[in-house]
């Protein structure tokens, strides 16, 4: 089969006269497996690949694609967005990006290891991590221990010129364990990450899932308060992702962003600084060139509390009369571009976690949370989620709790940020994770 | 791109690959073939965005060997393309024991519990895109307070076949079409939002009354309503929710935890509570995927079984769990048909259809009526639960405070969390009414339609997640 940029080109290269036409092609490969008392439970490997094909005629935009990268499927989804695009509204701003010239980053995002890790290596590894977890007597259940790994090779290239092409591949340990008796149940999710086997850490993976469970057993639910929270790394990912979201030059140009019209205000604590970097090789969702073909690049969101701009990718900088930057994401070639971080991260402050915790004294450390998108309202800012953790005692971790609600508005969380942790680790998705501190939250409990 | 009407793969192709899937050994061995197509129309900020359609087909085969699981998939229809996948579906199978073995299927097909009249890839691309400049002009007119709309239209069509080793060979035709309106409104203490959405298993039929009006009156109603909103409390209060979208919380405080999959491995607090009083008197909760029309409907589901309407509570007592293939075969029991997947990609696991209370004898405004102080709860959104520790959470997209038992100020959007158990207990009143409303359920990385329903309730206490003294 010829390289996918090729066929990308060929696509592209069948525009006519006033027509450009963009292919976004991607191939990957996927297994997954899962130990279960001792033995695979599923072992699942899977290949999958299509292209969506992207046409802009008379400022209007049609898209098509198709889970194939046969020839004659990829002109009949060319064909199709061809006919999708008369239905579009005119739009001025309509249009797919040239080369701005931005050089690439040079990643290595790929693992040659991981094509020759055979099968029987990748049960293995499940089923010592389902056996380390058992181990600790204090586990009662392992529901979930596991493998997965992917590996994605994807190229667009549209018919102005632009090309670009990149793989990656990465790899996962995961599990999922109960501990505690009847009615006094708790539960962990622990992970390991990669691009190669290698990187994974099969111990720290399975002590993170005991830890978690095992100090949540005898939780209760606590007595609504005001007071000062310190959230955990994977929740400080999720609140950075949520407010990525939230940059995004699409929804400010569409009036949906509670940060527009606000470039060079204080929107957070003067300690804050909010990057956004894809060129950062340690970050998962690092990549050299965003979904559109444009180099990715470090853009700084907020600098000392201070907003800095947004995120564009090249539709969206048209309407702002900015320029993109390199921010298109899309989810595989099922989707068009839309405006979204890759690898989003605070600057790092001085103190780690048990600083931290010393230094607010009295608080609810957050050790995870749940109902993300049914509680938090990225337009008007509300954020409302179900949490569980240990409250914070003399500086110290205390009692579990559970079952209660941790609140504020987004607004509210950025400018209250009272500590930065120095524990940055990047964490699977698009965002990097360390312990954040953040007062005046409302907890509502019993 | 059209979708083929004939069969995906000939039943002589099906028993040859299944004998090769069972070559080096095994139990059971199964292929879904799949041919899917959709179509979907987006308005953003007064402009048709953008008309996407797509198509894909393919088949998963998996194979069981003991309490193991192989699959693999292949976009690959032919034969050879099929019995590559089923070596690699069979990779786990190598206990030996093989040998030469012959499927015969016989095909059934299953009544499917709704009707199509205009499939809509025959409707005009220009009507659907016109269903949402509709839209637009309706939530705009309703007042200047309203600053943005957007729009989505959507449909799809499934065709499957799925074959195993047991001889079974059926397959559905399924064909889901929905509609949805997002507005913000801009007031003095900021931006609001309003959703409103609709998704039956019909066709373009859906549209023939005046479904595009009313969603985009209601979604524009709920962001303006939500100007007003001061900030909810935080603690525990009675809660009344109306009759529709709150279904969602019978989807998580325990259908999740009634799916087999959690009680085999003894993750979900309803273990080892058949026949027991798990929820109050009131509380009559059923999965029915032979309900109509409704979002969650088929005639089979993934596995080949035909649809059930599955009593799950009755009156509190705890009656029966849902089951897919492989949970079943652990239990030693039948299949309830709740084996969904969401693409020929990915295995079947144990999924609601449409789960729903069933109506009580209250009247709805006198439930409110008798709430001296507390939370009205007009719209719900999404939800979460950890099914091990029965602790789940609901956001609320419309709500009011309850004083002196009439409705009063609109509160902000938050989230509720309860545990399971404790919140089914605590219902109280039921009505007589009743509403559905279609929902995407994720689930260990997948998503199938689902429709979830209730009558207007009560229930004594659940912690509100706000920021105000309760």
């Amino acid at each position: 089969m010829p390289e996918l940029i090729e066929i990308a080109k060929a696509i592209a290269a069948r525009a006519g006269e006033g027509e450009q036409i963009e292919a976004y092609l991607a191939a990957g490969r996927e297994t997954e497996v899962r130990s279960f008392e001792q033995s695979v439970e599923n072992l699942s490997q899977a290949e999958s690949s299509g292209v969506g094909v992207r046409v802009v005629r008379d400022s209007r935009q049609g898209f098509a694609w198709v889970g194939s990268l046969d020839a004659e499927a990829a002109g009949e989804a060319l064909a199709e967005a061809r006919d999708n695009a008369t239905y579009a509204t005119e739009d001025e701003h309509a249009g797919l990006p040239v080369s701005d010239g931005w050089p690439a980053a040079d990643l290595d995002l790929w693992s040659d290891e991981l094509a020759g890790y055979g099968t029987s290596d990748k049960v293995a590894l499940a089923i010592e991590l389902e056996r380390e977890l058992r181990a600790d007597r204090r586990i009662r259940q392992v529901v979930r221990a596991g493998y997965t790994d992917a590996s994605l090779e994807w190229a667009v290239a549209n018919s102005l010129g632009l090309s670009a092409a990149s793989r990656r591949s990465s790899c996962h340990l995961f599990a999922y364990a109960i501990a505690g008796e009847g009615d006094d149940t708790a539960t962990g999710f622990g992970y390991s990450v990669g691009r190669s086997p290698s990187e994974l850490d099969l111990s720290s993976c399975a002590g993170d899932t005991i830890e978690r469970a095992t100090r949540m057993v005898g939780a209760e639910k606590p007595k609504s308060a005001q007071l000062t929270v310190v959230l955990d790394r994977r929740v400080t990912a999720t609140l950075l992702s949520i407010v990525a979201g939230i940059l995004s030059g699409e929804e400010v140009s569409k009036g949906r962003s509670l940060f527009a019209n606000r470039v060079g205000e204080a929107v957070a604590a003067p300690s804050l600084t909010l990057l956004e970097n894809p060129t950062d090789p340690e970050a998962m969702g690092a990549s050299p060139f965003d979904s559109e073909g444009l180099a990715t690049r470090r853009v700084e969101l907020i600098e000392g509390g201070k907003l800095m701009g947004y995120l564009y990718d090249s539709r969206a900088a048209r309407v702002a009369g900015s320029v993109s930057t390199g921010s298109a994401i899309r989810d595989g070639y099922r989707s068009t571009p839309g405006v979204g971080a890759r690898a989003v991260s605070l600057l790092p402050g001085e103190l780690g976690q048990q600083e931290i915790l010393s230094a607010v004294g009295e608080g609810l450390f957050v050790q995870s949370i749940a109902g993300v998108h049914s509680g938090v309202n990225a337009v008007s800012g509300d954020f409302s989620v179900g949490a569980e953790g240990l409250m914070i005692r003399g500086g110290e971790l205390a009692e579990p709790v559970r079952e209660m609600t941790i609140a504020s508005t987004i607004q509210r969380m950025l400018q209250h940020v009272v500590h930065i942790g120095s524990d940055l680790e990047w964490l699977p998705g698009r965002a990097a994770g360390l312990t954040l501190a953040i007062e005046d939250v409302s907890l509502g409990g019993g | 791109m059209t979708l083929t009407e004939s069969r995906l793969v000939e039943p002589e192709v099906l028993e040859r690959v299944l004998a090769g899937a069972l070559r080096n050994g095994g139990d059971f061995a199964e292929v879904y073939a799949e041919d899917r197509a959709m179509t979907a129309v987006s308005l953003d900020d007064r402009r048709v965005e953008e008309l996407s359609s797509g198509h894909s087909r393919g088949a998963g085969i998996r194979v069981i060997c003991g309490d193991t699981t192989g699959f693999a998939h292949t976009d690959d229809l032919s034969e050879t393309g099929l019995l590559a996948a089923a070596a690699a579906a069979s990779a786990v199978a190598r206990q030996g024991g093989g040998g030469v073995r012959r499927i015969a299927l016989s095909e059934t097909r299953a009544p499917a519990p709704n009707t199509v009249a205009t499939y809509p890839a025959d409707v005009p691309k220009a009507t659907k895109v016109e269903l949402l400049r509709r839209a637009d002009e309706m939530a705009r007119s309703k007042s200047d307070s309203v600053v943005q709309v957007s729009a989505s239209y959507a449909d799809n069509r499934k065709c499957f076949i799925v074959a195993n080793s047991d001889g079974l060979f059926t397959g559905d035709d399924q064909v889901r079409t929905r509609f949805a309106v997002r507005c913000v409104s801009s007031g003095d203490t900021g931006l609001q939002t309003g959703f409103e959405s609709e998704g039956f298993t019909v066709g373009f039929e859906f549209f023939d009354g005046d479904a595009v009006e009313r969603l985009a009156s209601e979604a524009a109603r709920r962001a303006l309503a939500k100007l007003r909103a001061r900030p909810a409390p935080a603690g525990v209060l009675p809660v009344v929710i109306k009759s529709g979208s709150g279904g969602i919380l019978f989807h998580e405080a325990c259908g999740h935890g009634l799916e087999a999959d959690h009680i085999v491995k003894d993750s979900s607090v309803y273990a080892h509570r058949l026949g027991e009083q798990v929820a109050s008197p009131l509380v009559t909760l059923v999965d029915d995927g032979t309900a109509g029309p409704n979002w969650g409907s088929y005639a089979v589901d993934d596995e080949g079984r035909p649809a059930r309407r599955n009593v799950l509570i009755e009156n509190g007592i705890l009656v029966d769990y849902m089951w897919d293939a492989t949970s079943a075969r652990k239990a030693g029991r039948a299949s309830s048909a709740n084996g969904r997947r969401e693409s020929y990609q990915h295995l079947p696991m144990v999924r609601m259809t449409n789960t729903f209370l069933l109506q009580g004898s209250e009247d709805p405004d006198e439930i409110v009526a008798q709430t001296p102080y507390g939370v009205y709860v007009a719209a719900l959104g999404g939800g979460q639960v950890n099914t091990a520790t029965g602790d789940f959470v609901f956001g609320m997209t419309e709500a009011y405070m309850i004083e002196n038992g009439q409705i009063t100020e609109p509160i902000r959007d938050v989230n509720l969390i309860g545990n399971g158990p404790d919140v089914l207990a605590k219902v109280d009143a039921v009505a007589s009414d009743f509403g559905m409303s279609p929902g995407t359920c994720g689930k260990d990385g997948q998503s199938v339609p689902v429709g979830c329903g209730q009558p207007t309730l009560r229930v004594t206490g659940v912690t509100i997640g706000g920021t105000a003294g309760a």
